[in-house]
C-alpha cells in the first residue's frame, strides 16, 4: 500500500496536559473519591503453590471500619475471563506467590490495611519449582512466541555453516526478571449505579479493559464505562487488563458502594507481569571479512502455570543481519512463578542485548570495528522473510551516531584508558523495533460555531497522545493544533486499541487522520454549517487489515561511554547517544522525551535492575523500590537522542513508526560493550553490578 | 497497621516516663523507618511518644572542643552544620551518602542509629526471622543474603545495620547519651550496636524505655584527615554494599593516628581495631595498609553470595587510606 | 490535642485514644481536623483535603512521588503521620503557582517537557523547589567535593542537580529534561 507523501513537520508542540501535570490537577485512577467510597486492600498468597484451606476473617471483620472481606468463598462469581490472571477469588488454588486470595474492604485505607493484617489464612502447600535452568526438564517448544511469532525459524544449515566458518562466536547470555514498576501503581476506582459499571482504571487501553469486564461479569459492554484519563506509566504492565479492575468492580458490586483499590507497591511485581528471565545462546559464524555466514539464537525462558507467555527474544535476529544460514528458537518452561508479560520492547530488549553483545564479541575476534562489522552485514531484504524493507535506516543511524559521538577517534584496545580511578570505555549496539498498527475508530466533529473536536479512545500513558493527535487532525483540517479539541481516555469515545507495541500513534492517528480528512472535505461543501454541526467517523479496519508486502521496522544505533570505578566496580554511564530512523517524527519535543526515557530504562537494565526468585519461598527477591533499583537521576548523565527523517510511504498517512520502545533496545548491550572496552571483562549476564566486575579488576 | 495512641511530651523526663509507663510504647522521631515498619506490620506500637518536638535538635560545641549532637537534629541539618563540615567531614559525607534529600530532612540522629536492618526476611512478616520473631529461624543464611553480613554474624542472624551515619560515628569515637527511668548513662557508639549472637532481636544495648538524647563527639584528632566512601548498586539512594569511614594522620611518612570503620558488613558498624593497631606507628604505605586490612578481614565469614564484600571492603578501605595519605602529604607539602 | 495521659497506674490494655485533632496550614489556609493516628500526611492531603497532586508511588519513602514541603523543607509525606504535624505549614504542588502564574520550576518543567506520564511530576517539582532552597542555604550534597566545605550558597552544576534530585524516581526516564529544567530555573 502506498500513501501520499507525509506532510508532518514534527513541530515541537508543548504537550497539552503539561500544565495539569505540573500543577497537580491531572487526575489519575486513584485520585477520585466518589461519595461514600470504600477502600480495598488485597491480601496476597504467601506460599508458592497449593490451596487456601481456610480464611478466618473474624478478627479482620472486628477491626473498626472494616466493611467486608472477600475471598473465593463469597466473592461474586465471574464468567471465565479473557485472561486467566483475572480469575481472582474464584477458587482456592494458589498458582504462585502473591496471587490475590482475599480483599479487605473498609471505610478507610488505614482500616483496610489493618484488617488485612488481621486476616488468618491457612494453606495446603504443594511442591513447587521456581528456578529456571537451561536444562530444565519442563522445557518445551511452544507454537508461538509473544506477538504471534513462530517459535522456531530455520534457514539453511546453521550447524554446518558454523562448523565451516572462519571465525565463530558461541556465547550464552543471561538476563534476570525485570519489573515494569510504573510510578503509578495499578489502581481502579469502581462505581455501580443503576446497573451501570464505571471503572476509572490505570490502564494502557480502556477499550480492552471494558471487554474483559464485560466478559468476566457477563455484562453487555454498553453497561460498562472504563475511564483512563491520565495514566502514570505502564511500560506494558497496563496493556492487558489487570486484577485491580476486576477486584474493584467485584467489591463495588458486593458492597453496593464505590470502591477504590490500589495495589500496594510490594505486591505489584507479582500481579502485573514481569520481563521473564532468559538464557540465550548466540552462535555467529563469519568469514575473515566479517561477513556473517550463520546466525543462531536460542532462547530459554519461563512462563507461569496460569498462562503461556513466551518472551520473543530470538525474533530480532530474524530482522537484523544478512546471513545465508539462520536458526532462531524459543523454548519455555512453566514454573510456579507469577505470569510474565510485556515490558517495554518485549523480545527486542532481551534479545538484542544478547545479539548485539555477540556482535561485539565477533568484532573483537575479527579485530574489526564494531560499527563497520554491522555495516558489512546489512541485508538487502529482511533476512527471515525475504520481504523488502519499507525503509531501513540502520546504516545511516550507525554512521550519523558514530560521527556525533566521536566514535572514529576510538582506540579499540580494551582496558587502555583511565581517568583518575575510572576505567573508560565506549561501546555501540544496534536497535530495532517492528512497526505495528491496529484497527482503530475515531470521530471528528465541527460544531456550528466552528469548534473542532476529535474523539478517540486513545490512552496517554505519558507519550503525549493528546498533543500529537491534535497535530495530526490539525494538519488534515488545515488549522492550528490549538484549534482542535481532543477527547481521549474513555470507552464512551470511539473504540481504539491500547497504547502499546509502539503502535498507539500510528493506530489512533490513522483513524483520526481519516476522520479529520473526511471532515475537512465535508466542511468544504457545507457553508454555513448545520445547527448540530458535522460529524465524521472513521474505521481503519480495511487499511490496517491488509498485510504489508514490506518488512517494516524502526532502527537505531546506541553509543555509550562508561566509566568503571577501578576500586569498587561501580559503573557510571557518562554519555549515551541514540540515533533513530523511525519514519517521520511527529512531535520533536515529546519524541525526544520518549527516546531518552527508553534509554534511561536501558541503563537500569544494564546496571541496576535485578530481581531473583527466592527458591525457598517462591517470591521475587526485590519487591519494593528500595531493593529493586530503578535508575535514579544520578545514574544518568549526558543522554542525547537524534533522528534521521525517513520518507517512508508504506506506513500510514503520517509516515510514522513507533518510538516508545526502541530507546531501550540495544542500550544494555552498548553499555555492556563499553564496559568490556573499559575493563577487558566480557560479562554475559545483566545487570553489571559491582560484585560482577570486581573479579576482573586489578 | 494497628491503631495506636499518640502523645507529645513536653520534656525528655516526661518522654521517658510515658514510654516506660505504657506497654508497647515507642519513641517517634522522624518516623522514616518506624512508620515504614508499622506499615509492613513489623512494628505495632500501642503508643507513640513523639520526641521530635523536644529541644534535642541542637548541635553545639562541648567544653573540651568536641561536639554535642542532639538526638532530634535532622540528618540534613547535621550534614550541613559548619562545625561538622569543618571538623568532622567524614560525618557530613556519611550522612550525605545516605538515603535521599527528603529522607534526610526528616530523619533524626537518634532514629538513624536505631533504624532496623533491611534484610528482606526481617521486613516480610510472612517469613521466619529470628530478629523479628525469636526462634523462628533465619532463611537469609541460605537464602537471599547478597547484601548481608560477612563479619560477626551468628547462626541465628546475618543481618547488617544499614546506617551510613553510624559508621562515621564509629570512626569518630562517638558516645551515645541515654536517658532512662534509672537516669542518664553513656555508651560508646562502638558498643551501642550489638553483634547478633543468640539474641538478634536486640539490635543495641539500649534498655527498655531509654531515650537517646544526644551523641557526643570528642575533639577532632589534631591534624587528621577523614573520609567516608560507599559502594552501592546505583549511583545514589541505595544502601551500602560496603562503606568505609576513616580518619588518618600521617607524619613524616608514619601513621600517627588512624581510625577505621566499615559499613554494610555486620550487625553493627564494624570498627576495624585490628587493622588500626597494625597501622599505628607503621609506615604509611600501600603494603602496610594492605597487610592491616587483610588481617582485619581474616575473620570474615562470607556467605554463599556475598563473598565479594570481603574484597570490596579491602579495596575500598585501601583506596580511602591511600587518598587520605595523599591528602596529608599534599597538606604537609603546602604547610611545610 | 487529645493526647493520651499515660500514668503509672496504666492498665495492661488501656483505652487508647486513636484519634487527635490537629491544625494543618495547607497552602496558606489553616484547617483543623480530626485524624486517625495511623493516617499519614499524604493520605490526609489526598483524602481529606482533596489535594491529590501528591502521589502515592510506593508508600514507603522509596520513590519521592509524595514529596511536599513541610515548613519549607521537602519531605516524603507518606512517612509523616498527620498527628505529628500539628501546627505545620504544608505546601503541595497545588500551592506553588501564584494564581494563574506558574512557579518558575513548574514553567521550566512545561517548557523542557521534563515529564511524561506526570505521576512523579508533583513530587519532582516540590523536591526541586526544596532542593534549590537547600543549596541556597549552603547545604552540601554527596556531589559536593569532599574538600569544598560550603560556606554560602552551593553552585549547582548538572552533577549536583542529579544527586540532589535522586530521591525522586521517574520511570519514564525524564531525568535529562528535569535537569535541564532546573538548570533553566537557576539561570
Amino acid at each position: 500500500m502506498t500513501t501520499r507523501a507525509p506532510q508532518f513537520p514534527g513541530a515541537p508542540v508543548v504537550r497539552r496536559e503539561a500544565r495539569d501535570k505540573v500543577t497537580g490537577t491531572a487526575r489519575y485512577a486513584a485520585d477520585l473519591a466518589p461519595a461514600g467510597c470504600l477502600y480495598a486492600w488485597t491480601v496476597p498468597a504467601t506460599v508458592a503453590a497449593g490451596r487456601v484451606t481456610a480464611v478466618r476473617a473474624v478478627d479482620a471483620l472486628a477491626v473498626p471500619g472494616v466493611h467486608s472481606v472477600l475471598t473465593h468463598d463469597n466473592a461474586p462469581e465471574l464468567q471465565e475471563p479473557d485472561d486467566p490472571i483475572l480469575a481472582v477469588l474464584q477458587d482456592d488454588r494458589v498458582p504462585h506467590h502473591g496471587w490475590p486470595i482475599a480483599l479487605v474492604i473498609a471505610e478507610s485505607l488505614e482500616a483496610a490495611r489493618t484488617g488485612a493484617g488481621e486476616l488468618h489464612v491457612e494453606y495446603e502447600r504443594d511442591p513447587y519449582d521456581v528456578t529456571l535452568t537451561d536444562d530444565h526438564p519442563g522445557l518445551y517448544t511452544p507454537e508461538e512466541a509473544n506477538g504471534g511469532h513462530p517459535a522456531v525459524r530455520v534457514r539453511g544449515d546453521v550447524e554446518r555453516a558454523l562448523a565451516g566458518a572462519s571465525v565463530q562466536v558461541d556465547a550464552t547470555y543471561r538476563t534476570v526478571a525485570l519489573h515494569n514498576h510504573p510510578m503509578e501503581p495499578h489502581a481502579a476506582t469502581a462505581v455501580w449505579a443503576d446497573g451501570h459499571l464505571t471503572v476509572h482504571d490505570s490502564s494502557q487501553g480502556s477499550s480492552r479493559v471494558r471487554e474483559s469486564l464485560a466478559r468476566a461479569f457477563g455484562l453487555d459492554p454498553d453497561r460498562i464505562t472504563v475511564v483512563s484519563e491520565h495514566v502514570g506509566g505502564g511500560f506494558g504492565s497496563k496493556g492487558t487488563t489487570r486484577p485491580q479492575a476486576v477486584l474493584a468492580a467485584m467489591a463495588a458490586r458486593h458492597t453496593g458502594r464505590p470502591v477504590k483499590m490500589v495495589f500496594p507497591r510490594p505486591q505489584l511485581a507479582e500481579v502485573v507481569g514481569h520481563r521473564a528471565p532468559t538464557i540465550q545462546r548466540v552462535r555467529l559464524g563469519a568469514d575473515l571479512d566479517g561477513v556473517l555466514t550463520a546466525v543462531s539464537h536460542e532462547i530459554v525462558t519461563q512462563t507461569s502455570t496460569v498462562k503461556e507467555f513466551v518472551e520473543q527474544a530470538a525474533v530480532p535476529a530474524r530482522v537484523m543481519y544478512a546471513s545465508p544460514h539462520s536458526r532462531t528458537v524459543h523454548r519455555v518452561t512453566a514454573l510456579d512463578v507469577p505470569s510474565p508479560s510485556w515490558m517495554r520492547a518485549p523480545g527486542e530488549a532481551s534479545g538484542m542485548y544478547a545479539l548485539e553483545s555477540a556482535m561485539d564479541e565477533l568484532a573483537s575476534a575479527l579485530g574489526l570495528d564494531p560499527v563497520e562489522l554491522r555495516l558489512r552485514n546489512e541485508p538487502e531484504t529482511e533476512p527471515d522473510s525475504g520481504r523488502p524493507f519499507s525503509s531501513r535506516g540502520l546504516a545511516a543511524c550507525l554512521r550519523d551516531g558514530a560521527a556525533r559521538f566521536g566514535w572514529h577517534d576510538r582506540d579499540p584496545r580494551p582496558a587502555a584508558r583511565q581517568e583518575g580511578r575510572w576505567l573508560m570505555g565506549t561501546g555501540v549496539a544496534s536497535a530495532t523495533y517492528p512497526v505495528l498498527v491496529s484497527r482503530s475508530t475515531a470521530s471528528a466533529h465541527a460544531a456550528r460555531d466552528g469548534a473542532l473536536r476529535i474523539a478517540v479512545n486513545a490512552t496517554d500513558i505519558g507519550t503525549g497522545a493528546r498533543t500529537v493527535l491534535a497535530q495530526i487532525a490539525a494538519e488534515a483540517l488545515g488549522v492550528d493544533p490549538e484549534a482542535v479539541r481532543v477527547d481521549i481516555g474513555s470507552t464512551d469515545l470511539p473504540v481504539a486499541p491500547l497504547a502499546g507495541g509502539s503502535s498507539g500513534t500510528a493506530s489512533w492517528g490513522w483513524a483520526v487522520h481519516k476522520a479529520a480528512t473526511a471532515l475537512a472535505a465535508r466542511l468544504a461543501e457545507h457553508r454555513p454549517l448545520p445547527a448540530d454541526g458535522i460529524t465524521t467517523t472513521a474505521d481503519t479496519e480495511e487499511e490496517t487489515g491488509e498485510e504489508s508486502p514490506y518488512a517494516r521496522h524502526a532502527f537505531g544505533a546506541h553509543f555509550a561511554e562508561t566509566a568503571v570505578d577501578a576500586v569498587t566496580g561501580e559503573v557510571r554511564v557518562r554519555r549515551l547517544l541514540g540515533v533513530y530512523a523511525a519514519g517521520r517524527i511527529l512531535n520533536a519535543r515529546t519524541a525526544r522525551s520518549q527516546f531518552t526515557g527508553g534509554m534511561v530504562m536501558g541503563i537500569g537494565m544494564a546496571l541496576t535492575e535485578d530481581c531473583g526468585i527466592d527458591p525457598d519461598f517462591g517470591d521475587f527477591t526485590a519487591r519494593d523500590l528500595a531493593s529493586y533499583h530503578v535508575p535514579v537521576c544520578a545514574d544518568t548523565a549526558d543522554i542525547q537522542a537524534h533522528w534521521i527523517e525517513e520518507d517512508d510511504r508504506h506506513l500510514n498517512p503520517m509516515g510514522s513508526k513507533g518510538i516508545g520502545e526502541i530507546g531501550i533496545v540495544g542500550t544494555a548491550a552498548a553499555i555492556g560493550n563499553a564496559v568490556r572496552h573499559a575493563t577487558g571483562a566480557r560479562l554475559r549476564e545483566l545487570p553489571l553490578t559491582p560484585d560482577t566486575l570486581l573479579p576482573y579488576l586489578l | 497497621m494497628k491503631p495506636f495512641g499518640y502523645v507529645r511530651p513536653a520534656s525528655t523526663d516526661e518522654a521517658v516516663r510515658l514510654c516506660a509507663a505504657g506497654p508497647g510504647a515507642r519513641f517517634l522521631g522522624g518516623g522514616t523507618n518506624l512508620v515504614d515498619l508499622m506499615k509492613l506490620g513489623v512494628e505495632a506500637p500501642r503508643v507513640l511518644v513523639d520526641v521530635a518536638g523536644l529541644p534535642l535538635d541542637r548541635v553545639t560545641r562541648t567544653a573540651d572542643g568536641g561536639l554535642s549532637i542532639g538526638a532530634t537534629a535532622r540528618n540534613s541539618d547535621l550534614a550541613a552544620h559548619p562545625d561538622v563540615t569543618r571538623s568532622y567531614p567524614v560525618l557530613s559525607q556519611a550522612l550525605l551518602a545516605g538515603a535521599s534529600g527528603q529522607l534526610r530532612n526528616s530523619a533524626t540522629t537518634g532514629g538513624n542509629l536505631l533504624q532496623r536492618t533491611r534484610c528482606r526476611y526481617f521486613q516480610d512478616v510472612s517469613k521466619p526471622c529470628n530478629k523479628r520473631l525469636p526462634g523462628s529461624g533465619c532463611p537469609a543464611r541460605e537464602g537471599t543474603h547478597r547484601d548481608l553480613a560477612i563479619l560477626g554474624h551468628s547462626p541465628e542472624c546475618v543481618a547488617t545495620h544499614p546506617s551510613d551515619m553510624a559508621v562515621a560515628l564509629a570512626a569518630l569515637d562517638a558516645t551515645v547519651v541515654l536517658l532512662g527511668p534509672e537516669g542518664e548513662r553513656t555508651v560508646p557508639l562502638t558498643g551501642f550496636h550489638r553483634l547478633p549472637g543468640e539474641n538478634p532481636d536486640q539490635d543495641t544495648v539500649i534498655r527498655p524505655g531509654e531515650l537517646i538524647t544526644e551523641v557526643v563527639l570528642p575533639p577532632p584528632a589534631p591534624g587528621a584527615a577523614s573520609r567516608y566512601r560507599k559502594a552501592r548498586d546505583r549511583a545514589s539512594f541505595a544502601f551500602a554494599l560496603v562503606s568505609v569511614a576513616a580518619t588518618l594522620r600521617v607524619e613524616a611518612g608514619r601513621v600517627e593516628h588512624a581510625t577505621l570503620a566499615f559499613g554494610g558488613v555486620a550487625h553493627r558498624p564494624w570498627r576495624a581495631r585490628r587493622a588500626e593497631a597494625e597501622l599505628r606507628g607503621a609506615p604509611a604505605t600501600p603494603a602496610v595498609f594492605q597487610h592491616a586490612l587483610i588481617a582485619e578481614l581474616a575473620e570474615a565469614r562470607p556467605l554463599r553470595d556475598n563473598v565479594f564484600k570481603v574484597d570490596l571492603t579491602r579495596r575500598l578501605a585501601l583506596d580511602v587510606l591511600g587518598e587520605l595519605t595523599a591528602r596529608q602529604s599534599a597538606l604537609s607539602a603546602r604547610t611545610g | 490535642m487529645d493526647s493520651l495521659a499515660l500514668g503509672a497506674d496504666l492498665e495492661p490494655e488501656p483505652v487508647v485514644d486513636e484519634h487527635s485533632t490537629v491544625t494543618l496550614h495547607v497552602n496558606g489556609d489553616p484547617t483543623t481536623l480530626t485524624v486517625d493516628h495511623r493516617t499519614t500526611v499524604l493520605e490526609t492531603l489526598r483524602e481529606s483535603f482533596g489535594l491529590t497532586g501528591a502521589k502515592k508511588g510506593c508508600d514507603h519513602g522509596q520513590c519521592g512521588a509524595c514529596t511536599v514541603l513541610v515548613d519549607g523543607r521537602r519531605v516524603n509525606s507518606c512517612l509523616l503521620l498527620a498527628v505529628a504535624q500539628d501546627g505545620a505549614t504544608i505546601t503541595t504542588v497545588e500551592g506553588l503557582a501564584d494564581g494563574e502564574s506558574l512557579h518558575p520550576v513548574q514553567r521550566a518543567f512545561v517548557e523542557r517537557d521534563a515529564l511524561q506520564c506526570g505521576f512523579c511530576t508533583p513530587g519532582q517539582i516540590c523536591s526541586a523547589v526544596g532542593m534549590l532552597r537547600e543549596a541556597a542555604d549552603g547545604h552540601p550534597s554527596h556531589a559536593t567535593g569532599p574538600e569544598t566545605a560550603a560556606t554560602g550558597p552551593v553552585a549547582l552544576d548538572a552533577d549536583e542537580i542529579r544527586e540532589r534530585m535522586s530521591g525522586n524516581l521517574c520511570r519514564c526516564g525524564a531525568y535529562p529534561r528535569i535537569v535541564e529544567a532546573i538548570e533553566d530555573v537557576i539561570e
